[in-house]
């Protein structure tokens, strides 16, 4: 089962990417805030359509 | 605050590679569905084989797949990540040049892949037949779609990344290293080449791409598109922003390691059948977080469904992803496998999988941005719409259970014994017996395909009433995260 060998320290480093991603996610501030992140793409008219908009925009 | 028009020097979107794909989705569904209805009705009478190699099940049958897998699916995928990550970052994209040679270089690769496959160019392995030349040529493409839309996600005005965006990097990421490592292979010449794996090395490398190709490709991608469109059209936020990201993180850690549910009782070691085994059956849990998450989102807003059916394909294709991903664990069981291996019941949880959520979010999705391309808020025939959703749903319905029925039943006859240990049934008997069920579901599939023909009409219809304008990017709040 020599290819192994391959997966095993490729899954390895591969996790390793994963957590760094992560990490670089969190100090980032990526996860502060989450109760407005949903709403925000209903916020602004972000498409041609204007009748998309649910929520008036913000003062 | 207003939302500026495009005029004078307003910047705007870069709709034209999202327009372009978003098209092709729908041509190539319905060739991809077209061929899959072929292959059905040659399961059934072999005599439609005709006699022409170019036209027999065994070249088809992978340009069934690669056909409404990378050119369907594909080009769906091209079209909303392109379309979602300019419209949650609020900016253009990053090379639209670019983004429009990915457009252009993909369907010369689905080209290619039309006419190699009739051809018999194939390398076997199972969603990655296509020989090396294409396969360079796809990794270019993918090279250049990374940078597009990472790019673009590095070029953003809203610091916070939204949680399609990770779907998408996710699924683009993965997407190339399963490539790369799998279609590594010694040309011997320009349509012929050796893997550069072996036997059951080989085997693994490929079981842990199918598998990963079903977990970033058809299901991590199509999260993404779930993720934005569902509240767009519901007009509502994801029920739970916190599931989303726990789930995320989740899914993508235990996709990798459920590839070897495929070798069950092969020469796999058994250890690592297990790890499949087990890893495929956490997999439920962040699976359902997802479909629990979309659907919730109509939470307050059910009424909703009965009026838009838009939003029934949406909601109606995480209702299959949430039985297809608990069929996935319990046939990843060894001992419910040792039955369901090989058998037609493979091929019914596939496509309770393809048509159900992927084909169905799909539509959902592409019925909701295909007006917005063309300066419209509707498609040109609701009705139509709805159409489309019952007569794909009862095809769906119809493919599952024949399938299911045919491959319990081909399961028990091949491990029919009888008291002195012989098999009570050649195999012959149970290809016999498996006949109605395929007419069952040649009769499933053409009614998919019908629905798909219809959304083509519908398609042509809006855009010929439409008009491709540029959509100018609104300028962003003073207070803003």
């Amino acid at each position: 089962m020599d290819i192994l060998y391959l997966l095993i320290p490729g899954s390895a480093l591969l996790v390793l990417a994963i957590l760094a991603l992560f990490a670089w996610a969190l100090r980032g501030g990526q996860f502060d805030d989450l109760d407005r992140e949903g709403e925000r793409i209903l916020e602004v008219s972000i498409d041609a359509d204007q009748a998309s908009t649910r929520l008036p925009p913000e003062e | 605050m207003s939302v500026a028009t495009a005029a004078g020097r307003e910047p705007v979107y870069s709709d034209d590679p999202v327009r372009w794909f978003a098209l092709a989705a729908v041509l190539w569904g319905v060739v991809g569905m077209l061929v899959g209805v072929i292959i059905a009705a040659q399961l059934a009478w072999p005599e439609l084989n005709l006699g022409i190699p170019w036209l027999s099940y065994g070249r088809l049958r992978p340009l069934h797949t690669n056909a409404v897998i990378f050119a369907f699916g594909g080009s769906a995928l091209f079209a909303t990540s392109y379309h979602v990550v300019q419209r949650t970052c609020q900016t253009r994209l990053f090379a639209p040049a670019l983004a429009m040679f990915t457009f252009w270089g993909w369907q010369v690769v689905i080209v290619l892949a039309a006419v190699t496959l009739p051809l018999g160019i194939t390398s076997g392995k199972e969603y990655a037949e296509l020989e090396w030349p294409i396969d360079l040529l796809i990794a270019v493409v993918w090279v250049a779609y990374a940078v597009v839309f990472f790019g673009t996600i590095g070029i953003r005005k809203v610091r916070h990344i939204y949680v399609a965006n990770w779907f998408f990097g996710a699924f683009i990421l993965a997407v190339a290293l399963l490539h790369i490592v799998n279609s590594a292979a010694m040309p011997v010449s320009l349509t012929k080449s050796y893997s550069a794996y072996a036997g059951v090395q080989d085997a693994m490398v490929q079981w842990w791409y199918g598998h990963n190709a079903v977990g970033f490709f058809l299901t991590a991608g199509f999260l993404g598109m779930m993720y934005y469109y569902i509240p767009k059209q519901a007009e509502r936020p994801v029920y739970s922003y916190r599931l989303s990201i726990v789930h995320f993180w989740a899914l993508i850690f235990t996709y990798m390691w459920a590839g070897p549910h495929h070798l069950h009782y092969t020469a796999l070691p058994d250890w690592a059948q297990s790890v499949g085994m087990v890893f495929s059956l956490v997999l439920l849990a962040p699976s359902w977080g997802g479909m629990i998450n979309g659907i919730m989102t109509l939470s307050g807003a059910w009424h909703k469904l009965r009026d838009d059916p838009i939003l029934k394909f949406l909601i109606v294709s995480l209702s299959f992803y949430g039985m297809s991903t608990f069929e996935g664990p319990m046939m990843s069981i060894k001992t419910v496998n040792a039955l369901s291996h090989y058998t037609d019941w493979t091929v019914g949880h596939v496509h309770s999988g393809a048509l159900g959520w992927v084909g169905l979010i799909s539509m959902g999705c592409l019925y909701h941005l295909i007006p917005r391309m063309y300066g419209r808020t509707e498609m040109y025939s609701k009705r139509a719409i709805e159409l489309h959703f019952w007569i794909a749903t009862i095809g769906i319905v119809l493919y599952i259970a024949a399938m299911w029925i045919a491959g319990v039943m081909q399961g028990l006859m091949w491990r029919a014994v009888n008291p002195d240990g012989t098999l009570v049934y050649s195999f012959v008997e149970s290809v016999k017996a498996t006949f109605p069920f395929y007419v069952i579901r040649l009769g499933g599939g053409l009614l998919y395909l019908t629905g798909m023909c219809i959304m083509a009409w519908n398609v042509v219809m809006t855009v010929a009433r439409g008009e491709a304008r540029a959509v100018a990017i609104p300028p962003l709040r003073a207070a803003h995260a």
